[in-house]
């Protein structure tokens, strides 16, 4: 069953009471889960406050270093502590996948520690559009620099951005770019340029295997020096001087062969081209609605959301801010029909777990203790369907392309059990990495609930933040009950509360209340629900 | 002889490894056949229901004490129930029944029904989650425990639970439990160790394969798909759901929720589920006002829940016998504490101290265990009830003589030496092969020896390839020692940890990496 979206809402600025429920909403499609500090600065805030501070507060990362030394493993060409990333010797295997996994971690703790910014979502959104695979590669500092362009454009231009992921070299190892000659042309990075990046695969996609052979050959030369550290260099004698011939679809467009350095300029020619056809803006548009807001478009979306934001992208030399601010700020955006309307990816269940309990490291943990947390997270994501830096294949994730399952594609019995596990074992152990246990105090969660002393009151609030979708009262009731060991007085959880907060370091009293919050959290986090955002 | 008395018997003299052994053992035990055979000898398996009664029942009510009764009338007058409406017991002169309990007085003049009096512990605490507590994790007033009597039990019962499970010798759930949530009385050392059966509706669902109600929006459509997909990860869904299969035949029962909760469990236990352990609940009975109507104590919210309590149960032991599973099913009432002696102005009670424990079953030797409580003259608003059985020596009785555990069982399960009640008519324990499979069921990570154990404890272990490591853990959880940590092959290493040092009682030795955790009791003398 396909439920029809009967909206006719679009872009015109959303124009409702701004409510808790809608700023939630916002703030879990824009981060990985809602943390404290977000709900306390986005409270006084406006929802145009809060979309102009989304966009434009973020704050650059500090480098990755080597956490990653151990008695195993030492990095004899960098400190610890120190950052790898103009390392370019990769004579060690075991080091190259250290500062791979140390990259990752780096990654995940920026979606940690995200605060107010879109950034870290805008990125991964990136990341999944553009594709490449990190241990594919196998050249970690270029994979930084790859993410680290991808950062830099990911509000910015997207012509710029793909201008320059055209010549990254992570990118031109990747879609084989960098062999690409005049003898022996790849054909790979000019389709995927055209079918993933740019045009797609739309009804009206119409580019021809043509255009793809003559889009390889106006990329001919660019290629890298891996004597070099695999930097960017062109081989102007490996490019291909012919005028190239493009089809109808792009106005049959003639790209005159260049000689010399000036072949190089022949991928800005084809650029333009690419970019003069409307279905970039559409194609893009399209993915970002479906990474923001709901797998499905229908007729009427395509029309008053679609549409008028592709026309915003072409108007504004395509721009992405603007389109994501109009998108943010629309009544569409915030039919409530949308709110839940997403499954959670791995990020967005585990990071979101670890964010919105406020969950911290153990204070003893050593910066390599630190590196191998987030390296457990890594692979326990991994279980769940999602390696970040690796996506399957250079279509990305499925859950963000294929039709007609879409984000249903992070649910299997396999992943919803490790779901379930992972937060079970959050709850009654913790989370578990090579040294040291990192545990979530369930109880200073629900002291920061404004209705913690109310059963009803605490069940609903925890509903509101934890859960993608109002339960039903018979849900509501069995939690309460639970809070309450199935007694009907609600003064009991009431009394049980505040001894513990007047005797906070008396075992039986914080055990009383904290076996009921136990069971309760299990339960919420194994409901269905828990799985929307 | 029929067929299921002949595998009974075949069991125990050994008879049917012969006759297997004759067919070829290995190739046959895969089979269906000895599958079929093993399933049908293991329906000898006993099984203890054990019925909450949330929220304190108020026992100088449901089991009044005759000679006491003078005295009761002067200090409860807002809630004693009239000499004429209590129910007699068949050859009790001393003892008479709330008068909504004719289901118990009939199990009782069956010699179906025990009634222990003034159970409860020393230094009675009155809170409702911190004496639930206690009952559930056995532990003393003044001690917090981590783990529940059943779920320490069960630990024992089933060493490996949960690496590998479920598995062939043990495809169902350890323990159900029909309610809110899985009690802390099934609460393991690693892991809880049953599951729960949300409420008779959530189990029709399942068992008719009906899904609850998404509304026809997009984030409704995402939500019937996510629960379709837990419905089918759900290990212990299918065995349920085939179990439930094989009744279509079942007693009437009341319409009530305690009923309809007994009529699964006895539909699962003649279903073949090998489980052995159901909790089942009722709530209500913290009767601080309108325990009694006023113009007739009789009636209330107190007579309703006793009426429930009685009628669902005596339905269900006439339930089991016409599944023929009676003789192998016993009951057990608990809650958290009886109610204060005297009486308060809104005819109620409030919280108390000890208070009767109901046991049921054919195998039950039934009858009145212990005195009469004995009723000050002129009781103080704090009088209660002293205890006279400690709630543990019932639990040890039902573990040593309805599940035949062995005495290091016991010990890990319920430390301490606790008195036996003679409530239990067949004590005659036969050790059965099938504890044997069920200790071996899973795949075992580690092993300790000797247990219980004086000195120094031998820790054998399988290496994962992964970082993992061991310790040795009190009862409350905290680490005492790390016996061994580090990368180890897949293969069997040993450890050994000195154990000297540490005060007797029970303890646990634990391993974990990233993917396993796997504890075993160890008892220190």
């Amino acid at each position: 069953m396909m439920a029809e979206g009967r909206l006719s809402s679009g872009i015109e600025p959303f124009s409702g009471t701004w409510t808790q429920q809608h700023m939630l909403h916002l703030l879990r499609r824009c981060s990985f889960g809602v943390s404290k500090s977000q709900l306390d600065y986005f409270s006084s805030l406006s929802l145009e406050e809060s979309v102009d501070t989304l966009l434009n507060s973020a704050v650059a990362p500090s480098l990755p270093v080597n956490d990653y030394n151990s008695a195993d493993l030492s990095d004899p060409d960098v400190p610890f502590g120190e950052t790898w990333i103009n390392e370019t010797n990769r004579d060690n295997p075991d080091l190259v996948s250290a500062r791979i996994v140390s990259l990752k971690s780096w990654w995940i703790n920026n979606m940690l520690q995200e605060t107010t910014s879109i950034q870290e979502k805008m990125l991964f959104f990136w990341h999944n559009h553009i594709v490449t695979q990190s241990w594919d590669i196998f050249w970690p500092h270029l994979t930084y620099q790859h993410f680290e362009l991808l950062r830099k454009h990911s509000l910015g231009n997207f012509k710029e951005l793909i201008r320059e992921v055209t010549l990254d070299p992570q990118m031109l190892l990747y879609l084989n770019g960098a062999l690409n000659n005049r003898e022996v042309p790849d054909e790979n990075y000019a389709r995927e340029l055209q079918e993933l990046f740019c045009i797609g695969k739309g009804p009206d996609a119409n580019f021809t295997e043509s255009d793809v052979q003559e889009a390889a050959r106006v990329l001919t030369g660019h290629s890298i020096d891996w004597e070099a550290g695999g930097t960017y260099l062109y081989r102007g004698y490996w490019h291909d001087e012919g005028d190239k011939q493009f089809s109808s679809f792009y106005n049959n467009t003639v790209i005159t062969g260049k000689s010399g350095d000036a072949g190089k300029d022949e991928v800005d020619e084809l650029l333009e081209m690419i970019f003069d056809n409307n279905e970039v803006a559409s194609f893009i548009v399209r993915k970002l609605y479906r990474f923001l807001v709901y797998s499905h478009i229908d007729d009427a979306t395509e029309m008053n959301v679609i549409q008028p934001l592709a026309e915003i992208f072409r108007a504004n030399d395509y721009e992405i801010m603007p389109v994501v601010r109009t998108l943010l700020l629309s009544a569409h955006f915030h039919e409530e029909a949308n709110r839940g309307a997403q499954i959670k990816n791995p990020l967005d269940f585990l990071l979101g777990f670890w964010r919105t309990f406020g969950v911290k490291m153990p204070e003893e943990a050593t910066v390599r203790n630190r590196y191998e947390i987030r390296s457990s997270m890594l692979w326990t994501m991994s279980n769940m369907g999602l390696e970040v830096m690796d996506p399957p294949n250079v279509a990305g994730y499925p859950a963000y392309y294929q039709f007609p399952s879409f984000d249903k594609n992070w649910i299997t019995t396999d992943t919803v059990t490790n779901r379930a596990l992972t937060t079970d074992s959050f709850i009654y152990w913790g989370f578990w990495s090579q040294n040291v246990l990192t545990t979530v105090d369930l109880l200073q969660h629900l002291s920061e609930r404004e209705n913690v002393s109310d059963p009803y009151g605490l069940v609903d609030e925890l509903v509101m933040l934890h859960l993608g979708h109002p339960v039903s009262e018979t849900i509501r009731e069995r939690m309460v009950g639970i809070l309450l060991s199935g007694q009907q007085n609600p003064g009991y959880w009431t009394g049980a509360w505040y001894e513990y907060v007047d005797n906070p370091t008396d075992d039986m009293k914080r055990m009383t209340v904290e076996i009921r919050v136990k069971v309760l959290m299990q339960f919420l986090l194994q409901l269905s629900e828990y799985h929307l955002i | 002889m029929n067929r299921r008395k002949f595998l009974k018997h075949a069991t125990r003299t050994s008879l049917l490894p012969a006759m297997l052994h004759g067919t070829g053992l290995a190739a046959f035990a895969k089979s269906p056949l000895y599958r079929s055979l093993y399933q049908s000898a293991e329906d000898t398996d006993r099984v203890l229901v054990l019925i909450y009664l949330g929220g304190g029942n108020d026992g100088l009510n449901t089991v009044v004490p005759m000679d006491q009764y003078a005295k009761l009338n002067a200090a409860r007058p807002t809630v004693i129930l009239p000499e004429s409406s209590l129910l007699s017991l068949s050859g009790v002169n001393n003892n008479k029944l709330h008068p909504s309990l004719t289901g118990f007085r009939n199990l009782y003049d069956d010699g179906r029904l025990g009634i222990i009096q003034n159970v409860g512990y020393p230094d009675q605490n009155y809170s409702h989650f911190r004496s639930t507590d206690i009952w559930m994790t056995a532990a003393d007033s003044d001690e917090v425990l981590p783990t529940g009597w059943l779920g320490r039990y069960l630990n024992t019962e089933y060493p490996n639970f949960p690496v590998d499970y479920p598995n062939e010798d043990v495809p169902d759930p350890l323990a159900i439990e029909i309610g809110y949530n899985l009690s802390v009385a099934f609460q393991g050392p690693v892991a809880g160790m049953g599951m729960v059966v949300g409420d008779p509706e959530w189990f029709y669902q399942l068992v008719n394969d009906v899904d609850e109600e998404t509304p026809d929006t997009k984030a409704g459509e995402k939500l019937e798909y996510v629960r379709l997909i837990t419905k089918q990860s759900q290990v212990y869904g299918e065995v349920i759901r085939e179990a439930a299969a094989r009744v279509s035949q079942q007693a009437s029962y009341p319409q009530t929720e305690l009923a309809e909760q007994l009529k699964i469990v006895a539909r699962l236990i003649a279903g073949g589920l090998k489980t052995r352990l159901y909790m089942v609940s009722i709530h209500g009975f913290d009767t601080h006002d309108s325990q009694v109507l006023q113009g007739d104590h009789t009636q209330g919210e107190h007579a309703n829940l006793l009426r429930e309590l009685g009628d669902a149960v005596e339905a269900f032991t006439k339930d089991l016998k016409q599944l023929s599973i009676s003789d192998r099913v016993m009951g057990a009432t608990i809650s958290e504490f009886g109610r204060r002696i005297i009486s308060n102005g809104s005819n109620g009670t409030d919280h108390g101290a000890a208070a009767p424990m109901f046991v049921f079953g054919e195998q039950v030797a039934g009858g009145i265990y212990g005195n009469n409580p004995v009723i000050p003259v002129n009781p103080e608003v704090n009088d209660n009830l002293a205890m006279e059985v400690d709630f543990r020596s019932v639990y040890a009785t039902l573990l040593k003589n309805w599940f035949c555990t062995d005495e290091s069982a016991l010990q890990s399960s319920l430390p301490g030496n606790l008195d036996l009640l003679p409530i239990i008519s067949s004590s005659a324990c036969l050790s059965t092969s099938i504890q044997d499979r069920n200790k071996h069921a899973g795949s075992s990570y580690v092993d300790v020896y000797p247990n219980p154990v004086v000195d120094m404890a031998r820790v054998e272990f399988t290496g994962s390839g992964e970082y993992l490591r061991i310790d040795l853990v009190s009862q409350s959880g905290v680490i005492l020692k790390n016996v061994i940590q580090g990368r180890f092959s897949r293969e069997k290493h040993v450890a050994t940890v000195p154990v000297h040092d540490l005060p007797a009682g029970l303890y646990y030795v634990r391993y974990k990496d990233r993917h396993i955790t796997q504890s075993k009791s160890i008892v220190k003398y």
